[in-house]
């Protein structure tokens, strides 16, 4: 995720000093993120002897057993499945709801509207643990425990903070004039977002999407409380890696984290741009 | 045929007015000049009209109908924006076909409008290009296209040269004005420059704090300011003012000077162009404080009874800070001012 080779800040390069400093600090905080991935991945991909072993060359086996074993594993189909369905549900409903939040706060003045955009952000200082047993009480009361709705309930939750935010800088990044153009050139209100602002921002509301998503599929709290039979990938872990062998538990780990990853990084360019950092 | 009649419009922001009650008729075909510093309230009397903002009160007709509750599309206008706002996400074809597309006129009639304006902006190579690809000059041919295109009644423009160099902003003018006279369009057109206002305009509107204070030909507007106020605005450098005092019936005392003026009034103002000044036996005792040779004439900034003066010169003339001189004022075109009201007397 951070990149050791751009982006060092020229205004400091005084002296030696301080310059080592930066550099220390850029290998420190790659190394907080790159060590435990690699570890993780290396493991992953050795055999059950060589994770076991000791001394360990630090190398990767290429050796695919710990993953095809845990592929076969009972019940990680399911949970996969699971974990895909609340995320896609979350990722549907945070973007359904955080959109157009994202569009009223970038377009139109509102009485309220800073404060909104304070609470948006304070629903993420309630720790989970605090709403889950209140939550668990609730949904086995309406009957949403678990079910995958019920989960993508509480993940869109988690989720659109981020959306709203994601979305409200990309709608700001449309200058008014190009709808206000549309207007005068016979669009309605609706056409005109439809033909000029939807084409501009799908991209960005793509990648809000991917986000939403990756959130969902991390979650691991919330999902291990509200599901028992219908767990999603990362509550089943939780429950049985807890009581497996090693190798397996890298294994699961690298299944876990590569989407993740992956996502992340596709997506990386508009996460920066919640923060208003332009990164063109 | 688009005649355009406001009626008593006025915009309130809260607690601030934007516009106090304007009453403007816009003949069909005329090009009017919306003019003023900026915050005057220019861009939101064309925006009124455009239906991008809506009145706190008062009316506006174009073509004989009320338009004021209609939105933009059903108003038969078309806009030019100051940063252009032409779409990136479409190429430069595709912009100017945008509004001929909402229409939902045919591909054949589409091609025709699109290649035929694209030819009069002298943008025909660039129809492939998307507007990430063009210069700010380029763009905004584009923009003039896109609004042509729709054949309007009325096309408004936003200062749409503001945001172009001033060697380009010279060329854009000459030629807006050319393919504006030929398309038979009612035309307003915001500015704050005076030099653009003066060249384009059949009609200069010159509005001063939510206020129309003048809407004449640019000469009118140049010769007879109706206020102070226009006279200040309009030309570079501006009319020169001094205090005047009545000596006699139809006799002011000015800066020492005895100068015939209106028989009314008591507290005036004298008014005169810096080029209607002469230097001659007789006029203001004026002192050179800072003297611009300008080539074509020679600016002199003097004092006159304790205040600055301007004097366009004969560049022939040789004079240096410290001269004293005495400028005369060509008795035709001294203007007078109610210094109370800050309105034309006499």
């Amino acid at each position: 995720m951070s990149n050791p080779t751009v982006d060092v800040p020229r205004t400091v390069s005084a002296g030696g000093a301080g310059r080592f400093l930066i550099w220390a600090s850029i290998v420190l905080l790659c190394a907080w993120v790159l060590v435990p991935i690699y570890l993780l991945m290396v493991n992953a991909l050795s055999s059950p002897a060589q994770v076991s072993g000791f001394p360990k060359s630090g190398l990767p086996g290429f050796d695919f057993a710990s993953l095809q074993f845990f592929a076969g594993f009972a019940g990680v189909a399911k949970a996969l499945w699971n974990s895909i369905l609340v995320a896609v549900l979350t990722m549907a409903l945070s973007i359904g709801i955080g959109a157009p939040a994202g569009y009223a706060l970038s377009r139109f003045d509102f009485p309220g509207k800073e404060v909104f955009r304070m609470l948006v952000v304070m629903t993420r200082a309630f720790p989970l643990p605090l709403l889950a047993l209140p939550l668990a009480v609730m949904f086995i009361r309406t009957g949403l425990d678990d079910t995958a709705l019920g989960l993508a309930l509480v993940h869109t939750v988690l989720a659109i903070p981020f959306a709203v935010l994601i979305t409200f800088s990309l709608f700001s990044g449309i200058p008014l004039e190009l709808e206000e153009a549309a207007w005068t050139l016979g669009c309605n209100r609706w056409q005109a977002f439809q033909r000029v602002v939807l084409p501009l921002v799908l991209p960005g509301i793509a990648a809000s999407a991917v986000f939403a998503f990756t959130i969902s599929w991390n979650e691991v709290f919330a999902a291990a409380v509200l599901t028992i039979e219908n767990r999603t990938l990362p509550a089943f872990l939780i429950q049985n890696l807890n009581v497996s062998p090693l190798h397996l538990k890298f294994a699961g780990g690298a299944a876990m984290v590569i989407p993740a990853l992956i996502f992340i990084f596709a997506v990386r360019k508009y996460l920066f741009a919640m923060w208003g950092i332009a990164n063109r | 045929m688009a005649e355009i009649v406001i009626k008593n419009v006025a915009k309130r922001f809260g607690s601030f007015t934007a516009l106090h009650s304007i009453d403007l008729t816009i003949a069909d075909q005329e090009f009017m000049v919306l003019l003023g510093a900026s915050g005057c309230g220019k861009t939101t009397l064309l925006r009124i009209i455009a239906g991008l903002e809506t009145p706190s009160q008062g009316e506006v007709w174009i073509g004989g109908r009320r338009v004021d509750h209609l939105p933009p599309r059903e108003r038969g206008i078309a806009m030019v924006f100051q940063n252009y706002a032409v779409f990136p996400h479409l190429t430069v074809f595709e912009n100017i076909a945008f509004g001929l597309r909402m229409k939902k006129l045919p591909q054949a009639e589409v091609d025709a409008r699109v290649n035929r304006t694209a030819e009069l902006m002298h943008i025909e190579q660039l129809l492939r290009r998307y507007s990430g690809q063009l210069s700010g000059g380029q763009r905004q041919r584009v923009a003039v296209a896109r609004a042509l295109a729709m054949e309007p009644d009325v096309i408004l423009m936003d200062e749409p040269l503001s945001n172009l160099d001033a060697l380009l902003r010279l060329e854009m003018r000459a030629e807006l004005k050319g393919v504006l006279a030929n398309s038979k369009t009612t035309t307003i057109y915001v500015t704050h420059d005076q030099v653009e206002a003066m060249s384009l305009a059949d009609r200069i509107s010159v509005m001063n704090g939510g206020k129309i204070v003048q809407a004449a030909s640019p000469v009118e507007v140049y010769r007879n300011p109706a206020a102070r106020f226009v006279g200040s605005f309009i030309g570079n450098p501006p009319m020169n003012f001094l205090p005047a005092n009545r000596s006699a019936a139809g006799q002011w005392s000015v800066a020492g000077l005895d100068v015939p003026g209106p028989a009314a009034g008591d507290a005036l103002e004298f008014a005169i162009r810096p080029e209607d000044l002469t230097v001659a036996a007789e006029g203001f005792a004026a002192t050179a404080r800072v003297v611009e040779p300008l080539g074509a004439h020679t600016l002199v900034t003097a004092e006159v009874g304790g205040q600055m003066f301007r004097a366009v010169l004969d560049s022939d003339l040789k004079v240096s800070p410290g001269d004293e001189l005495r400028l005369s004022p060509k008795a035709d075109r001294i203007r007078w001012f109610n210094r109370e009201t800050g309105l034309a007397a006499g």
